[in-house]
């Protein structure tokens, strides 16, 4: 044994195993008390996550880039979870293809709304220059989001923090929001989910149903695609 | 499950060098999302490709695993809020009823118009 107990805990807090175990500890935790509650919208995996890993960091005083250093082995399969989306795609070709004009509509519809109502909300609400340009590709995955955010010159960190929020706040509304409007097409239910909330939104479609999982997925990855067009579109008309 | 986990990190590979090569403004893995695609419809038409991850339930059993635990990998970077506790304590309560708004006003906007489109579609087939 050492000497000194706080040698252990410099290792440790040092290392990229530590923050890695954390992650996923709370993760399976948090996910376990979510299948308990029957995937309640408020019980979200990611925001009961974040929040608990986040409190263990500020009490530890651990910086977030040491956090990260192991962490980054979940963040990097983002890409690949990104791929894996050919596979629900493949298996639902048939519902795919019947739906195909109503997705590219609402798929128009609903990026520009995305984007034009952040915008505007966020310069009535007196926002910073700088904040508005982090929040407007909020809809995207996360490091698409960072990329867009980027090429504005704007905080690719805040974007990425604006992304799960937006992201977490979609998955906690979507089920009662469509129930209490009387939507009950799961096509259409995961398809703004995805678009509206990236990959949260698809993660909660795919708790609640397979089908809207995919229509999810598929609205996440076509937004991906449209946002990063029309962002700089919407930035260069609104923002003066 | 290695050789499909591979295969799927080899999409989004060949994507990544893509999208840089012709300066698309779009990410990688959603071109390694139409690559793989792509593949396995090949696998369908050509049973020659139908082996190793391309197998019937090879790669789409490594996908499945990853896609159930989509949730997990959004906590990295949203832990990131750690680092601006100061802005939002400034705009925190501004930014999260703006982005409530817009996100619930997005929903609506895309699941409407969803099923505006099918229905119109489907009395279009009823007529003809």
């Amino acid at each position: 044994m050492s000497d000194n107990p706080f040698s252990l805990w410099v290792y440790l807090s040092q290392s990229p195993l530590l923050w890695l175990t954390v992650t996923l500890m709370v993760y399976a935790t948090v996910d376990a008390v979510s299948l308990a509650t029957h995937r309640h919208p408020l019980a979200n995996p990611v925001l009961h996550s974040i929040w608990i890993v986040g409190l263990f960091l500020l009490l530890t005083g651990t910086p977030y880039s040491t956090y990260f250093a192991g962490a980054q082995f979940v963040h990097f399969l983002l890409g690949p979870a990104t791929v894996a989306l050919a596979i629900p795609l493949y298996e639902n070709r048939k519902m795919v293809v019947v739906a195909i004009l109503p997705m590219l509509v609402a798929l128009v519809v609903g990026s520009i709304v995305a984007i034009v109502s952040i915008v505007v909300l966020a310069q009535l609400a007196g926002l910073p220059h700088a904040v508005i340009l982090s929040l407007a590709p909020k809809s995207v995955t996360a490091g698409v989001a960072m990329g867009i955010a980027e090429s504005l010159g704007a905080d690719p960190s805040l974007a990425a923090v604006a992304v799960v929020l937006t992201g977490i706040i979609g998955a906690i509304i979507v089920t009662p929001l469509m129930n209490g409007t009387g939507i009950a097409d799961f096509r259409a239910r995961g398809f703004a989910a995805g678009l509206a909330a990236h990959g949260i939104g698809t993660a909660r479609a795919f708790q609640v149903d397979a089908l809207a999982g995919v229509f999810s997925g598929i609205a996440m990855g076509l937004n991906a695609l449209v946002t990063s067009l029309l962002v700089p579109l919407a930035i260069m008309l609104l923002l003066r | 499950m290695i050789a499909s986990f591979g295969l799927i990190l080899l999409c989004q590979l060949v994507g990544e060098m893509f999208v840089r090569a012709v300066r698309l403004p779009m990410p990688g893995p959603v071109i390694g999302l139409v690559l793989l695609l792509l593949l396995l419809f090949a696998r369908d038409r050509f049973a020659l490709l139908a082996r190793g991850p391309l197998r019937a339930e090879g790669v789409a059993h490594a996908s499945r695993g990853m896609l159930a635990n989509l949730s997990l990998l959004f906590i990295p970077a949203g832990v990131g809020v750690v680092q601006k506790l100061d802005l939002l304590a400034e705009h925190g309560v501004a930014i999260m009823i703006i982005l409530a708004i817009s996100v619930a006003v997005t929903l609506l906007a895309t699941a409407a118009t969803f099923l505006a489109v099918s229905r119109l579609m489907a009395r279009g087939r009823e007529q003809s």
